[in-house]
């Protein structure tokens, strides 16, 4: 096996993979505008960290394919894919340095390349094919250890990023009490992690994660044997302390996380909308945002102060308005698309969306809508003379109407509706052989999302206090499409996973939100290819796109038992 | 007979006529009241008319990409723009280098052919990427699957080629001999024009040559037909696969670098618009169809330049040019509510969704 020449060619083209992705990650400015956030203080970076991973999936990826082999033969093949990595990496060094490739691609900065070569510009060309030769044996040795020593360790170092990452955040939180003080002067130094900092937090996510791969099945089956209202009373109080959480939450986290966070719940409150019509009846609709204007402008003209004011309602007034308008415009323009179906529907709504946008941003509608300046002077809302002004304030009122929404569309879902939807999603000919209303259906799902985002766009009306047609660019549609598509398509915990991941993950890494676009769109190619039922799975999709493989492996398992001869 | 016909319709057949009715009023009436205005002369129509011509004719180059792989396989290359902004994009660079180093003028004509070739090159490389990495391991999967990855792969391409080249719009060099107008047949028209207009006939021409009466098109027009009857017949579905999306990134960077002559700025946003309407072009003409694409971009092109004066001036709106996109992205709407298999549609369109 191991004289086979094809295997190590894999390796190669492996490692140039692997190299060519490198490559891609510096030119396109990842790793220099990642490289000032320090994970461990003054051993790594951000931008470090991800060529490692680079040269430690190279590795990974080659000791997989020849696995089989001895020991020495896939640490030496995970060595090699890495230091052909590495080796394209300096090759981009050594060309970077000798012409001036800063004319074409921006970011082939001096910067880039002497973080590259370990601060030693050419002479260090070899440093990098070394430090990747590494890595990639480091991933051979992961892919060489048991799956119960892998777990751990993955989670420990996840634990070290994650706290390297977010260490400026939860900074200002850790140092308002006596404890947090405490912690932090023993995990943080002033940039990143400590080292010793690291380590604890490496053994201590590690071993917990040890600790419970050992212990789940023991834990479950503790569970079990606990009578019902002993079960029923924990599970209540996991649920307030998630509540009691979720409220305290802003008082911890102050405003800017508490902006992050509401942020977070519109697009949940979107993400449900558009979770009704893709997730549970099939629809796919670009022009998702159009909806999310309404929304917003509704709220904005009734209840602003400015030019363009028509009623002068108070947010809580204004609110319902926004909901009944975006229900009716999510109707109206539901009906000319009744008859369209899959990726023609998708496109024909992605241009009344466009349509939308172009009409809010018009000078021809601009005595009434403001044109490019938008609807100015919102006021915040009020409780019995309370004003909530800041987003700490505003983060209960999206967390209620995201609560509220959530019940609603969990209601919906298991409705006699719902099933409709999702029989529709199935089957739209067989759908109405059954005897379902395509046309009331259809539109209930357009009218019901176009609701959900209406209170949305109400909300961030007031958030942003004021409202401008390019805020309600495509991208938002994308947005709420990718985070209902990576969180799980059909899945209403996944709309939150989603947006926690998609929405609140780049708004708290400064560095990130450049990158967020190209972030998202290799997420979600990558999803459709790996786990297009996404991170956190409806059944009932979840059971549909693996229809197959169960197939096959029913089929095996046929296969199997018929094996043995049978008498007769 | 009468009644059966008029219980039949419902209210939402009721409300979508309601909807052609009034646009089609619209239409008319801003139309007459152009018309009767009288405020612009037979020259600015003509002008207009050849904008669009040129215009269309660079949305037919791009709708043939969408209309060639629809063809085969039945998927929306919603990244098709994308691959059309990083053909135009890359020559830039070309470009701007001849410009500087004086070739721009010394030897214009092979300048042009230069950075023709490097768009097309690097357009073609880019949907073969797209094909082999976002593509093909999708091709059995449920409809939605592969448009929700051609969508991320459209974002991604974007902002990869944001991050490699910046972000700004950068201006496009002119060539001293594309400069000023030329007079033909009494009617002057500007030279970028022209020979964007010639330039993408001939690019047609070609390309319904090479699918009409080479082997590789005699196999392209079977895959369409039938892909399991055609891998029967011994033909290489894959290969075809590729070849298709290939010819039809080369078109989409020809007329990127084209593109790019006329409005003489490019930048990486650039692809998206003109994507949707080349798709509109494609769907216009009945998707799937090479011939139908041709002359969807380029009614598409004429009715978008003409049509903001022509029915919104005369209804009074302000700044018809800023609607010029609600136009196209109309027609767009119209076209797939009311004739999804196109003008010159062949294909029925409910069975394969």
């Amino acid at each position: 096996m191991s004289t086979d020449p094809r295997l190590w060619g894999g390796t190669i083209r492996t490692g140039l993979v692997w190299g060519g992705v490198a490559v891609f990650l510096a030119l396109v400015g990842m790793v220099e505008a990642f490289a000032g956030r320090q994970i461990v203080a003054g051993v790594i970076s951000l931008g470090r960290s991800l060529l490692l991973l680079t040269g430690l999936a190279a590795g990974y990826q080659a000791a997989q394919r020849s696995a089989g082999g001895g020991p020495m033969l896939i640490l030496s093949r995970a060595g090699l894919a890495g230091a052909v990595a590495g080796a394209l990496l300096s090759a981009l060094v050594l060309v970077g340095s000798a012409l001036d490739l800063r004319q074409v691609l921006v970011n082939a900065s001096p910067g880039l390349f002497s973080l590259l070569s370990f601060g030693q510009g050419v002479a260090g060309a070899y440093l990098t094919v070394l430090a990747a030769m590494a890595a990639g044996a480091a991933g051979g040795v992961a892919s060489l250890l048991a799956a119960r020593a892998r777990g751990p360790l993955v989670t420990g170092l996840a634990g070290v990023l994650a706290l390297g990452l977010f260490q400026e955040l939860l900074d200002p939180v850790l140092r308002r009490s006596i404890v947090g003080s405490a912690i932090r002067g023993l995990l943080f130094a002033d940039n990143g992690l400590s080292l010793p900092g690291a380590f604890a937090t490496f053994l201590l996510a590690g071993g917990m994660s040890a600790l419970w791969t050992d212990r789940k099945a023991a834990a479950r089956r503790w569970l079990l044997t606990l009578p019902a209202s002993r079960r029923l009373g924990l599970r209540l109080l996991a649920l307030g302390l998630g509540v009691s959480v979720l409220l305290l939450l802003p008082l911890a986290a102050g405003p800017f996380l508490s902006t992050v966070l509401v942020l977070v719940g519109l697009y949940t409150l979107m993400g449900l909308g558009l979770n009704l019509e893709v997730g549970l009846a099939g629809l796919l609709d670009l022009g998702f945002v159009a909806f999310f204007a309404i929304g917003a402008y509704t709220a904005g003209l009734l209840t602003s102060t400015g030019d363009l004011a028509i009623a002068n309602l108070s947010f809580w007034g204004a609110v319902p308005v926004a909901v009944v308008v975006s229900l009716i415009a999510g109707v109206i323009l539901g009906v000319p698309v009744l008859g369209i179906r899959g990726d023609y529907l998708a496109i024909a709504t992605l241009g009344f969306g466009e349509i939308t946008r172009l009409l809010f941003l018009s000078d021809f509608l601009r005595p009434w809508l403001g044109g490019s300046q938008g609807v100015l002077g919102i006021p915040k809302p009020t409780i019995g003379g309370l004003e909530l002004k800041g987003p700490e304030h505003l983060f209960y009122v999206t967390l209620v109407s995201s609560a509220l929404v959530a019940y609603i569309a969990i209601r919906l879902r298991d409705s006699r509706l719902g099933r409709a939807w999702m029989a529709l999603r199935e089957d739209e000919d067989v759908a109405e052989a059954m005897g379902i209303n395509l046309v009331n259906v259809k539109l209930l799902a357009y009218g019901l999302g176009a609701a959900f985002a209406g209170v949305s766009g109400a909300i961030f009306a007031v958030l942003v206090g004021s409202v401008f047609p390019h805020s309600f660019q495509l991208l938002i549609s994308i947005n709420v499409l990718a985070l209902i598509i990576v969180g799980g398509i059909g899945s209403m915990p996944g709309v939150v996973v989603g947006s926690l991941f998609l929405v609140g993950l780049p708004e708290l890494l400064r560095e990130f939100a450049e990158f967020r676009f190209l972030v998202y769109g290799a997420a979600l190619v990558l999803m459709m290819q790996l786990r297009p039922e996404g991170l956190w799975p409806a059944a009932a999709i979840s059971r549909e796109l693996h229809a197959a493989d169960e197939m096959v492996r029913s089929r095996e398992a046929t296969r199997l038992t018929d094996a043995p001869p049978t008498d007769g | 007979m009468r009644q059966r016909w008029f219980q039949k319709l419902s209210l939402v057949d009721l409300l979508l006529w309601a909807f052609r009715a009034g646009v089609l009023l619209l239409v008319i009436w801003g139309t007459i009241g152009t018309l009767s205005a009288g405020t612009y002369s037979g020259e600015t129509w003509i002008d207009l008319v050849v904008f669009g011509l040129s215009q269309g004719s660079v949305y037919a180059l791009i709708a043939l990409g969408y209309t060639m792989v629809y063809g085969i396989l039945r998927m929306i290359n919603f990244a098709h723009g994308e691959v059309f902004m990083s053909g135009a994009y890359t020559a830039y660079f070309v470009a701007d280098a001849l410009a500087r180093a004086g070739h721009l003028n010394r030897n214009p004509i092979l300048s042009l052919l230069l950075i023709l070739a490097v768009s097309m090159v690097t357009s073609t490389a880019v949907a073969l990427l797209l094909e082999r990495i976002a593509y093909r391991p999708l091709r059995r999967a449920p409809r939605l699957v592969p448009l929700i990855a051609a969508i991320g792969a459209s974002f991604f391409l974007q902002y990869a080629f944001r991050g490699l080249y910046g972000s700004g719009f950068k201006a496009y060099p002119e060539a001293e001999i594309l400069k000023g107008k030329w007079t033909i047949a009494g009617i002057e028209i500007l030279r970028t024009q022209a020979v964007v207009l010639v330039a993408s006939v001939l690019m047609m021409l070609g390309l319904y040559i090479f699918v009409m009466r080479t082997k590789m098109g005699t196999a392209m027009r079977a895959v369409s037909e039938d892909m399991e009857v055609a891998a029967l017949m011994g033909i290489n579905v894959d290969r075809v696969i590729v070849i298709t999306f290939g010819v039809g990134a080369a078109m989409a960077g020809a007329a990127g670098m084209l593109y790019a002559l006329v409005f003489k700025q490019v930048h990486f946003f650039m692809g998206f618009v003109p994507g949707i309407k080349a798709f509109t072009a494609a769907v216009l003409g009945g998707i799937g169809n090479i011939p139908g694409a041709m002359l969807g971009g380029l009614f598409l092109g004429v009715v978008e330049s003409v049509g903001p004066i022509l029915f919104l001036d005369g209804l009074g709106i302000v700044a018809p040019y800023q609607l010029k996109d609600v136009i196209a992205f109309t027609m767009l709407v119209m076209v797939l509510i009311f004739r999804p298999s196109g003008i010159l549609g062949e294909r029925l369109v409910v069975k394969k969704a």
